[in-house]
């Protein structure tokens, strides 16, 4: 009895959880894409929305998406270099200042970057008048801000797991007359392939979905990120245009949500050592 | 322990190849930020100049010398550290004290620079008389005639020439010493000539030459309107003779309380921070944004975790069936961008097409306000938050849960303890130690989470009365935001908004040490570093 209950609660939270996910893809299918007229099954489901947006000149959206994944692909690979090595120095070598660093480390990466908005959008400003591809309206300088943050919780999590691997390894390939670098790049990166999948996947995904520098940087729309293209479309005859965006939601979710669901419990055990989405 | 502290790594070897490649490295590195740094200085942007110098000495001291080389696995990440997240702390401070914003973007000399290209026509002085004559499009030149008979001819955007009539391209003079016509334009009378309405406002020469007509029968040049004093750092006003003096990066008369437009950038000490305190305009929404501030990620992380907890629990019952598929589909919420889950949530929350309203009303016939009504709006918000959150909280709380030593239920059963009494006393405590800090950053992560607020109604609905844009469900973050960016009312203000975000700052740092404090943290990383 207790457990019918139970079950039923749990069934009543999936469609809490679900409903606005299959109002979504039902939006997207419904070829007359108002948003008073909508039904939850559409009575002609097609791709019409989805042919609209792609063809749309006011709404670059494959560039979107290009650039999105980008920018998150650039962003994630550089953050990752920084990060791993960063972390090899904090486990494996001894140099003066190491526990003051991480502990700087840690509290500078709590001021989210986003309160020196201000400072930043100057400073991008200032620089791309000496250095045009790294000023306002580039993705590299974007790129360049995303990365001012890479030195943070994540050096913890990689050094943690670098920690655990041990030191015998290293000390017999150093008799064998190996450097630090062939231990770092032969014997450690293989290692340390599922914390870096874990690490990498949430950054990239925190990268991709990352609104306010982008919305605040770029200003044309050949520009944008996806998100930015999609929170600035909304601005204008949302309703109007409800089906055309729930296509491009659509198309903007679905393969981070796929990624997630199927590495859900490596996600999940990154999450309780402390890793972050945003 | 003692094994691994008095491990020592052998100096990095160095192959000349790479020896090669580093200081290839270093010399196209100094190259490059060598001529950054004197552009930089060129455009006077000395702060960006001094940033750049200090961070490129510290990446040459890793790079070159041996002893540093540990530093060199993290040398490219600390340069981006320093540059984009410590550099703009530092630099938000310090605009904090300033007036920079709209009105107030130019350096002191790029400010005067501007005001003394301003002029004026005097009202006595040398004087021209003049003939205007007009082409078919509707441009126009003069002829001028000075007291001493010299004549010169002057159109627009050209300095004046001496002219006579009779040269090349200029026409037979009539019985004043008039040409009678320039080629391309046609003498206008002088009755037509003083009726032109266009005419008195045209400036003809060039800048530092300008002639304008003062009267029909009289033109004359224009001289500077401000003169300059730098013993007071003041302006006089030539026609008028008042005198401004510089006060808070304004020149502003003593007198009559007129201010010179543009200002510059200047050092206004506290000011922003009293603003912010004092005005009644400006305190009226910001008391209100605060207390919401605070209260909106309370109620968040309360209802998220509340929620998570509950599901957990519901799962954490072995006879439960089916546990894996329904843990992937309430996992759901969270897999999607937030960006993308705000706007999707913003369309059915549409107060009169969208699917919820449009349930209630034929339900319960009543159509919440979402966007209109403050209390419904922050609902909305809220739920939208609960929707985003409780499969974080979800994730945490079951694997929290599965730490609990069994045996402890079994001690509180034979004791005859209720289940509800068993929650209370041995799983809530235990639960709150593990996840209590993961509760204060989630606290702090909503602090600040101007994604949702910005993209669900921008802050809206306004307060009445505001002087700056000010909505409420704006927090603090997305209220500096709008300051800072978002132009209209009292327009950009850097200062102010920076000013904001220090006030933020410290509320995040004051929080972040409590959750220190809280989980023993620098023990633990003192420990495990």
């Amino acid at each position: 009895m207790i457990l019918l209950i139970k079950v039923i609660l749990a069934i009543v939270m999936v469609l809490f959880a679900l409903f606005p996910v299959a109002w979504i893809v039902s939006a997207a299918l419904d070829p007359t894409s108002q948003l008073g007229s909508q039904r939850l099954i559409p009575p002609n489901a097609g791709l019409v929305n989805f042919e609209k947006l792609l063809s749309d000149p006011l709404m670059p959206f494959w560039r979107w998406i290009w650039n999105s994944v980008k920018i998150a692909t650039i962003t994630t690979l550089l953050s990752l270099s920084i990060t791993t090595m960063a972390a090899y120095a904090f486990s494996r070598l001894r140099f003066a200042g190491r526990i003051t660093m991480l502990k700087a480390i840690m509290l500078i990466q709590i001021f989210p970057n986003l309160l020196a908005l201000v400072a930043i959008y100057l400073m991008i400003q200032q620089t791309g008048k000496i250095v045009p591809w790294l000023g306002l309206e580039t993705h590299a300088g974007l790129i360049l801000v995303y990365l001012g943050g890479s030195m943070g919780i994540n050096i913890w999590l990689i050094k943690g797991f670098l920690d655990t691997i041990p030191r015998a390894i290293d000390e017999a390939a150093m008799v064998d007359g190996a450097t630090n670098w062939q231990i770092f790049t032969q014997l450690l990166l293989p290692l340390l392939r599922p914390i870096l999948v874990v690490v990498g996947i949430l950054a990239f995904i925190g990268t991709y979905g990352e609104f306010v520098l982008a919305r605040i940087l770029l200003s044309r729309a050949e520009n944008y990120t996806l998100m930015v293209g999609l929170a600035l479309f909304t601005d204008n005859q949302f309703a109007q245009n409800w089906g055309q965006f729930s296509a491009g939601a659509l198309i903007g979710a679905l393969p981070i949500m796929i990624v997630y669901l199927l590495l859900q419990d490596q996600i999940a055990g990154g999450l309780t050592s402390g890793a972050v989405k945003e | 322990m003692s094994a691994t502290s008095t491990f020592n790594p052998p100096k990095t070897q160095q192959t000349p190849f790479f020896s090669l490649i580093r200081w290839f490295f270093i010399l196209t590195f100094n190259f490059g930020v060598i001529g950054f740094i004197y552009q930089a200085l060129q455009l006077g942007y000395m702060q960006l100049a001094g940033v750049v110098t200090t961070v490129s000495i510290l990446v040459n001291v890793i790079l070159i010398f041996s002893w540093a080389s540990p530093y060199r696995w993290m040398v490219i990440g600390l340069a981006f550290m320093i540059l984009f997240t410590v550099y703009p702390l530092i630099f938000t401070i310090s605009i904090a004290f300033t007036n920079y914003g709209d009105g107030h973007l130019l350096s002191q000399a790029q400010a005067l620079e501007v005001i003394q290209r301003e002029s004026y026509l005097p009202k006595t002085g040398k004087a021209y008389r003049w003939t205007a004559y007009q082409s078919p499009d509707g441009n126009y030149v003069l002829w001028l005639q000075d007291q001493d008979g010299q004549s010169y001819l002057v159109r627009e955007g050209s300095a004046p020439v001496a002219a006579k009539a009779g040269d090349p391209g200029i026409g037979e003079a009539d019985a004043n010493g008039i040409p009678k016509s320039i080629e391309g334009f046609t003498r206008l009378n002088p009755i037509l000539a003083a009726t032109d309405a266009k005419l008195p406002q045209i400036k003809f020469g060039v800048e530092g030459q300008t002639i304008q007509i003062r009267s029909p029968s009289e033109a004359a040049e224009l001289r500077p309107r401000y003169v300059y004093d730098s013993a007071t750092n003041s302006l006089t006003d030539q026609e008028s003779g008042e005198i401004f003096y510089a006060i808070d990066g304004t020149y502003t008369s003593r007198t009559s309380g007129k201010q010179i437009v543009p200002g510059y950038q200047s050092f206004v000490g506290v000011r922003n921070f009293s603003d912010f305190l004092q005005s009644q305009a400006l305190r009226g929404p910001l008391l209100q944004i605060l207390t919401w501030n605070i209260i909106f990620p309370l109620l968040s992380v309360v209802s998220t975790f509340s929620l998570g907890l509950a599901i957990a629990l519901l799962f954490n019952d072995a006879a439960m069936p089916f546990k894996r598929l329904f843990r992937t589909l309430l996992l759901v919420p969270y897999t999607i961008p937030t960006v993308i889950t705000i706007l999707i949530w913003r369309g059915m929350m549409n107060p009169d097409l969208g699917i919820i309203n449009q349930l209630t009303r034929s339900l319960l016939g009543f159509s919440p306000p979402w966007t209109s009504e403050p209390i419904w709006a922050q609902a909305a918000i809220l739920l939208i938050n609960l929707w985003l959150g409780y499969p974080y909280f979800m994730l945490i709380s079951s694997g929290a849960l599965r730490s609990i030593p069994a045996d402890l239920y079994e001690a509180a059963t034979i004791d005859g303890a209720s289940s509800w009494q068993a929650f209370r006393t041995i799983t809530l405590p235990l639960l709150l130690v593990a996840v209590g800090p993961l509760l204060i950053a989630s606290y702090i992560y909503n602090f600040n989470n101007f994604g949702l607020i910005y993209l669900f109604i921008g802050g809206g609905p306004p307060i009445v009365g505001a002087t700056t844009q000010a909505g409420h469900t704006d927090i603090l973050i997305s209220y500096v935001y709008k300051l800072a960016f978002a132009s209209g009312g009292r327009g950009v203000q850097y200062g102010l908004a920076s000013a904001i975000s220090i006030v933020v700052f410290s509320i995040v740092a004051t929080l972040t040490l409590i959750q220190f404090r809280f989980t023993n943290m620098w023990e633990e990383m003192s420990r495990n570093a």
